[in-house]
């Protein structure tokens, strides 16, 4: 079987008929990681030990016919930023470099509680600060459909490795979306939950009110299965949903007949996006409508301004988050003896890199004595009516659809100079995060030899139904299945 | 008319404890400059009497018993530290005329 | 003497107390709140500030909070905020410490305070009460830190009460009595031990003068890290010789932190304040608005025990005591209870009054004990002072025994026959011990009938060390009288 490309689902299913073990599993992921290293840079680290020890108490486990779950014994890895005890974690920052995790994300308790094994950590950009993870001490990643071109970012690792049959599933972050971005570049799934859905202990925080926890999957119901494994309160969150894990695979029964998917006009203005691209898209709906959806234009009239406000709470939280890296308990500390001061001012200028710089002088200019009204309370308040244009459009459609991106994967250096330009591509994705709802990325064809992304958002806790609409269309497409050229 | 100066950019960098080169602090003002001539644009949304998002999902507190159910074995709690003596994270002397809080 | 300084000045004194909270685990961590432990052993990765970690609110710090506030008369709000507070420092491990900003958990509130005359009272208001986090400790002593700085973060995240007075206080000798007064309310709801010496009750004053009669505040200045009532007084006093200076020369204060140093008595410039601080508040997004209810707050209100004032005015009233004796007995909790079960047990409440006033206190003081710290029980007290009713010993003899019942406890009827302090009432042993002393001492009588009566005492001295003190005084003197003037 071509295990490289097969779904979790696939290898969760030959794992129980035990046409496979998992230490095969494992080991052949860890082989392919460290073989597509240079050419790709998806993972940042491997463990090695750690996972074939873990494979083999999932093969145990098998044998003796008690398997955790689906994914026991299947191979995943997780985004840098979420941290695992025993572990480096480095958040793609020279300032946290050599900092080993003393302590367990939930999530990462949650997957190895459902015996899955975690192989690796992640490719990011530094601090889930970008959109192409080229901002990186790890060196970029590269797009296994063109490795000339941007993975995305920031989660831009996690989703090279599953397009790229490295790992089945894996996790990553999203703030303003950083999973649904490179999913959409690198043809899989992305999902990132409502805001709550999924704990963020042991995420390394960029922006607290925005940042979740989410999921990279060749199909929707691979990340129907890897969600429901992490979802869920955790008390050790305040800003966790009280609800528990819910059911998503149960969703999956392919009918959307009757469901009403709204197309928001503000996204689909002909001059801000690739044609090509849009073309894909509106052929994706079609599609659904074939298969039983109706289709209404919608609006959410305060698009325009989701990115500035985005931009404002974003670098305003991130500001506060990252004084916490000061060189006193962890992580780089520069040389000299010049006193506190001089110590706290020369790490963090080694220690971070340009962008994330560029984002603390602007969150502490936001939140300063005379600024914080005019910027952050105002950013505040737009926010409002951003989640206001949500409510509003949910009550005349089930889901909204909309292009993930406005272009395909662009190549890698042409952003970086302005960070402006990069800024406003993520125009489709920001505004789910603003308003805590749902979104999910899917591969739904290709322009210019390059994967195209359908965006679906949802109201708050509709995680089942945008994976239900995501499955639908699955059964009557094979973009999903598509594999990215081998490497030569 | 700018909206942000040398002299803000130094103010800020002081507040985040960054020290800028010369070259880094001439790209962080007309990088600010840009980005904020950009954000203008909010002027133009309808905020008025509109409340503020703190929290997008209304939550009842979260509390937590008051039980010291955990911590963390010294040794751990310094493994990470650049430097450290016995238990104690050890940092360089506050020079004179620094501020704290 | 020096003219005073402050005649033709009026002081203006706001108070800002940091109290701790009596509770378990920290505010935001499940951490244990210790004192005197090895750096860092008191820590959980939250009070690290490590990368990922998140705050989760103690609910029983929330109702200690409550407490306080209605105590203190304040409005205590339904929704209040958590806030960013952002600076750099190495015992802030996070960079920023959560606090309350605009939306405190209390606004408003008074507290009473007995007036300079001691007749009155005088009603100091409150701006607010808030919660906040400790930070840790950064130890800066050579000896342990060599040239480098030392960060504990023990004391990181330990539950503090942030309590702000209006400047409605007119001397160093009203702060003191305004902090001695809060912190009696504090203990006697259970909110904090207030111990000044572990750093559960830290003052910072602001002071500034203006001239009598005007209404515009002048420039203030903070005095930081006064940690007794001693230093407090001394540390205001200087500062207000010192303003009071620079001003009579023309002078111009300058808004500063000062230290005050006790070796030479005079305050200096610690930090000059040019600009004020930028913390850049903001609504801690990792936590939502603490709701309390209006049935919490009825709920906590009921709980609440009789408060100082309301026990001080009834002792004066039910037990007919002085605004004096009801103040000291009021003055803990613990200490008034003890009082009315020893009232309950024996009857009359003046004797009991004088008995703690003055005999249980004293041993107090002197085995450091607090009242709730001893073995002497109400009952026992009782039963004490009714030997002595009853003539079974002596007020002297009984009165030696408090310090053994306050350390080791003990029935005191027990106590007095085994020590053989039973008092010697017996007649005849007496008008013998009576009649030895005269025969002794014989020109007293000559000198006593001439009208020198302090011979008297002589006499009495001189019978009680023949009894080994344990004679009746009462007894021994009508004999020794009845003796006198035959």
């Amino acid at each position: 079987m071509a295990e490289a490309l097969a779904t979790l689902t696939e290898l969760s299913a030959a794992l129980d008929a035990g046409d496979v073990s998992s230490a095969e599993l494992v080991d052949a992921a860890l082989a392919r990681a460290e073989a597509s290293a240079g050419r790709l840079g998806a993972f940042l680290s491997l463990r090695g030990e750690p996972a074939r020890a873990a494979a083999a108490n999932a093969d145990r486990r098998r044998a003796a016919g008690e398997r955790r779950s689906l994914l026991d014994g299947v191979p995943v890895a997780v985004k840098d930023n979420v941290v695992q005890q025993g572990e480096p974690s480095s958040c793609a920052s020279h300032i946290l470099e050599g900092f080993v995790s003393p302590y367990d994300s939930t999530v990462v308790e949650r997957l190895e509680a459902a015996g899955a094994v975690l192989v690796g950590r992640t490719n990011m950009d530094e601090f889930a600060m970008g959109s192409s993870t080229e901002h990186s001490i790890g060196g970029p990643a590269h797009n296994p459909w063109d490795t000339e071109r941007s993975t995305g970012g920031s989660s831009g690792g996690s989703a090279a490795a599953v397009a790229a049959g490295i790992v089945p599933g894996a996790l990553g972050s999203d703030t303003g979306g950083s999973i649904r971005q490179p999913a959409s570049f690198c043809g899989v799934v992305g999902l990132k939950p409502t805001y709550g859905r999924v704990s963020r202990w042991g995420l390394v925080a960029f922006a607290s009110s925005l940042d979740q926890i989410g999921v990279f999957g060749r199909t929707a119901a691979d990340a129907a299965l890897l969600l429901e494994a992490i979802a869920g309160h955790d008390p050790r969150d305040s800003t966790s949903l009280p609800e528990p894990a819910p059911n998503l695979s149960a969703a999956l029964d392919g009918d959307v007949a009757g469901l009403v998917v709204g197309l928001p006009r503000e996204y689909f203005v002909e001059e801000g996006v690739d044609p090509e691209v849009l073309a894909c898209v509106r052929e994706a709906v079609a599609e659904l409508e074939r298969a039983g959806a109706k289709v209404r234009e919608v609006s959410l009239p305060n698009t325009r301004f989701a990115i500035a406000t985005y931009y404002l709470i974003a670098t305003a939280e991130a500001s506060s988050n990252l004084a916490r890296f000061d060189g006193v308990r962890y992580g780089h500390r520069a040389e000299g003896d010049g006193g506190l001061d001089a110590m706290y001012r020369t790490t963090r200028s080694e220690g971070f890199g340009a962008e994330v710089k560029r984002r603390i002088l602007l969150g502490t200019y936001v939140l300063s004595a005379g600024y914080y009204d005019a910027y952050y309370r105002k950013a505040m308040q737009v926010r409002t009516l951003l989640r206001r244009d949500f409510e509003q459009a949910f009550r005349g459609c089930d889901v909204i659809a909309t292009p993930t991106t406005p272009e395909v994967a662009f190549r890698l250096g042409e952003k970086t100079d302005d960070p402006l330009k990069m800024y406003l591509s993520d125009i489709y994705t920001v505004s789910c995060n603003l308003a805590g709802i749902p979104g999910l990325s899917l591969p739904c064809g290709f322009a210019h030899q390059m994967p195209v992304g359908l965006q679906l958002l949802g109201p708050a806790l509709e995680e089942a139904r945008l994976l239900r609409v995501a499955d639908a269309y699955q059964r009557r497409s094979d973009f999903h299945t598509r594999r990215p050229p081998e490497p030569a | 008319m700018a909206h942000i100066t040398r002299e803000d950019v130094e103010r800020i960098a002081a507040l985040a404890r960054l020290s800028l080169s010369e070259a880094e602090a001439v790209r962080a003002v007309s990088d600010l400059e840009e980005i904020l001539s950009y954000v203008d644009l909010l002027d133009q949304a309808e905020t008025g009497g509109v409340e503020p998002t703190h929290h997008v999902i209304p939550l009842a507190t979260p509390l937590r018993d008051d039980a010291a159910t955990e911590r963390i074995d010294p040794e751990l709690a310094v493994s990470n530290a650049p430097s450290a003596k016995g238990t104690a994270f050890v940092v360089p002397k506050v020079i004179d005329g620094e501020e704290g809080g | 003497m020096s003219p005073d300084p402050h005649s033709h000045y009026e002081v203006v004194i706001g108070l800002e107390v940091h109290c701790q909270l009596r509770t378990t685990s920290k505010l935001f961590s499940p951490a244990p709140v210790t004192y005197g432990e090895p750096p860092n052993h008191s820590v959980h990765p939250v009070c690290l500030a490590l990368p990922g970690v998140l705050p989760v609110l103690n609910g029983h710090a929330v109702d200690l909070a409550i407490r306080a506030g209605l105590a203190a008369h304040c409005t205590v709000h339904e929704c209040s905020i958590f806030a960013r507070k952002n600076y750099f420092y190495p015992d802030l491990p996070k960079g920023y410490q959560i606090s309350q900003f605009e939306d405190p958990i209390c606004t408003g509130g008074w507290v009473d305070i007995p007036d300079e005359e001691g007749k009155g009272t005088k009603r100091i208001a409150l701006t607010r009460i808030h919660m906040e986090e400790d930070a840790g400790k950064s130890i800066h002593d050579a000896a342990v830190a060599g040239d480098a700085t030392h960060v504990d973060l023990n004391r990181a995240g330990v539950p503090l009460l942030e309590i702000v007075s209006e400047p409605d206080l007119r001397s160093p000798a009203e702060a003191v009595a305004y902090l001695k007064t809060l912190r009696a309310i504090l203990r006697y709801v259970d909110v904090s031990d207030a111990d000044m010496e572990k750093g559960h009750f830290r003052c910072d004053a602001n002071l500034s003068l203006r001239p009598k009669g005007e209404a515009e505040l002048g420039t203030r200045t903070e005095l930081k890290n006064l940690n007794s009532f001693r230093f407090v007084e001394e540390a205001l006093e200087a500062e207000i010789v010192r303003q009071a200076q620079l001003l009579d020369d023309g002078g111009a204060i300058q808004q500063a932190t000062m230290a005050y140093d006790p070796s030479t008595g005079r305050t200096r410039v610690l930090r000059l304040k040019e600009n004020s601080d930028d913390y850049r508040y903001f609504p801690d997004p990792d936590l939502v608005p603490l709701r309390i209810s209006a049935e919490q707050i009825e709920a906590a209100r009921s709980s609440l025990p009789e408060l100082a004032d309301a026990k001080r005015r009834r002792f004066e009233q039910q037990f007919e005591l002085s605004a004096y004796d009801a103040s000291l007995l009021t003055e803990s909790r613990a200490l008034s209870e003890f009082f009315e079960a020893a009232v309950a047990a024996y009857g009359p409440a003046k004797p009991v009054a004088n008995w703690i006033l003055r005999d249980v206190l004293q041993a107090l003081g002197e085995q450091e004990r607090e009242i709730d710290q001893v073995q002497l029980t109400p009952e026992a007290l009782a039963s004490l002072i009714r030997l002595v009713d009853e003539g079974r010993t002596n007020a002297k003899s009984a009165r030696g025994l408090v310090p053994d019942l306050v350390a080791e406890g003990g029935d005191p009827e027990a106590l007095v026959r085994e020590r053989g302090l039973e008092a010697v009432s017996d007649s005849g042993v007496l008008e013998a011990a009576v009649d030895e002393v005269l025969a002794a001492h014989p020109d007293n009588r000559e000198k006593y009938q001439a009208g020198e009566k302090k011979v008297v005492n002589f006499l009495m001295g001189q019978v009680m060390k023949r009894t080994q003190g344990k004679a009746d005084p009462g007894s021994v003197r009508e004999i020794l009288l009845r003796k006198l003037e035959e």
